[in-house]
């Protein structure tokens, strides 16, 4: 005999496009109130010695298209093999050459543990005029590789699907390193644009040089 | 009679780990739901106190491994005194908690009073710390007219761990008791590889009359 499964209208609430159904506010009846997140987790991908991270739309459970207007990626505890830069790109279709045009802006803040360097600095150096490098969310050698020293922080990647606008991205990055000198911490703020009206549909991390040791990149879709 | 229940293998629909069980696009349907990856841990609202304090493990609050990131949120944080910084610390204590953890931070903010003066973005040495167990201020000046207050948010990386230090990153606005905008970001790091097991919130002096403080998990799986 057919198993009998129980229908959207079996349930003894009033049917609402893509509702979650839970309990009403007195716990005694069903509602069909209640939203799916607004934020919510895509992929985590865990650095082990890699030479680069990648997260391509439609591999391994990843989604980067017109699904969602935003996207955000977290970068959790990343720690280099070698003290280096910290960067990334994107590409378009099944390409994989990462040298899209970008255009971008690149300030950091710095104290040292010895109260040196007190600063707020533009750095013409890790800003970017219509260049396809990577692009540096932190510049070299300011990820320390000290068994304690990390980097952590967010990048926001708005509307990467667009076939009509340039695609925006803002970065914030916490980073440190202990270089001989008294440790210091930085504050790096990372914005810009990719200069194109072609859809992105992958995006790659990676060291100015050596690996990236540890560390968890995240991607969240955010409606 | 006994009562039938219905289990999660009774409804139409493929049961896909973790998610909720809703409606579809046409509602015509039943679909499974992604929850958020943005969880309310807990809300502590200020009434004339004297601090407010996340404690791992206390009054549901958590501090540990169960999230890789913790972002705090406060909305509306009013002073009982005027010209205070709203500020925090960390405890990396089990029990008994005091919050003393050595940190290094760097501190700018952008400014601009009512009166259309003062225009100016601008490294504050007032706010940063080198090697300091004090507390970090947030937001510094705060007026405490009636309608004045500050609100931001403080992300927090990893506090569980025992290998890295531990970062945080903030950025807040301020009513600022010369009346005028205080717009500030702070970045450090708790200068320790033991486990960030609280967060506590102060005022430099007075209490913290009123406001919200909301503290989230954000999930990685």
């Amino acid at each position: 005999m057919a198993l009998s499964k129980l229908k959207y209208n079996s349930l003894n609430v009033t049917a609402a496009a893509s509702k979650a159904v839970g309990f009403d506010a007195g716990a005694d009846d069903l509602s069909a109130s209640l939203s799916g997140g607004s934020m919510v987790f895509i992929k985590k991908v865990t650095a082990s010695s890699s030479g680069t991270i990648s997260f391509l739309n439609g591999a391994s459970d990843v989604v980067l298209d017109s699904t969602y207007k935003e996207y955000l990626f977290t970068f959790k505890n990343i720690h280099p093999s070698t003290e280096t830069s910290f960067t990334f790109q994107a590409d378009t279709g099944t390409n994989t050459n990462y040298n899209q045009t970008i255009q971008s802006t690149y300030f950091r803040a710095t104290h040292r543990e010895d109260a040196g360097e007190a600063d707020l600095y533009y750095n013409q150096s890790n800003d970017q005029a219509n260049g396809t490098a990577f692009q540096t969310l932190v510049e070299s050698p300011q990820i320390g590789a000290n068994n304690d020293e990390n980097l952590n922080g967010y990048l926001h990647i708005f509307n990467p699907s667009s076939s009509v606008f340039t695609k925006h991205f803002i970065a914030r990055i916490s980073t440190q390193n202990d270089d001989g000198q008294p440790g210091y911490v930085m504050q790096v703020f990372t914005a810009g644009y990719f200069n194109t009206a072609t859809a992105l549909t992958r995006f790659q991390f990676k060291m100015g040089s050596g690996n990236i040791d540890a560390g968890d990149i995240c991607l969240y879709k955010i409606s | 009679m006994a009562l039938t229940k219905f289990n999660y293998n009774s409804f139409d629909v493929t049961p896909v780990a973790s998610k909720a069980m809703g409606f579809n696009s046409d509602a015509d349907g039943l679909t499974s739901i992604s929850p958020t990856s943005m969880v309310l841990i807990k809300t502590l609202t200020a009434s004339s106190d004297s601090s407010l304090s996340f404690v791992n493990g206390s009054s549901d609050v958590v501090l540990d491994s169960t999230y890789p990131i913790y972002l705090f949120k406060w909305i509306n944080i009013h002073p009982g005194n005027d010209s205070v910084h709203f500020s925090f610390n960390g405890s990396d204590d089990t029990s008994s908690h005091s919050y003393n953890i050595t940190k290094t931070s760097t501190h700018f903010e952008a400014l601009l009073y009512e009166g259309d003066t003062g225009a100016a973005v601008q490294y504050n040495t007032a706010g940063d710390l080198a090697q300091s167990t004090g507390v970090q201020s947030l937001g510094r000046g705060v007026g405490n007219d009636n309608d004045q207050a500050t609100s931001g948010e403080l992300w927090l990386f990893s506090p569980s761990s025992t290998t890295y230090v531990k970062h945080f990153m903030h950025r807040d606005n301020v009513a600022h008791d010369g009346n005028g905008s205080f717009s500030n970001r702070i970045s450090g790091y708790f200068n320790t590889t033991a486990a960030i097991t609280a967060i506590q919130f102060t005022f430099s002096a007075g209490n913290i009359d009123a406001g919200k403080i909301k503290l989230y998990g954000i999930k990685d799986s």
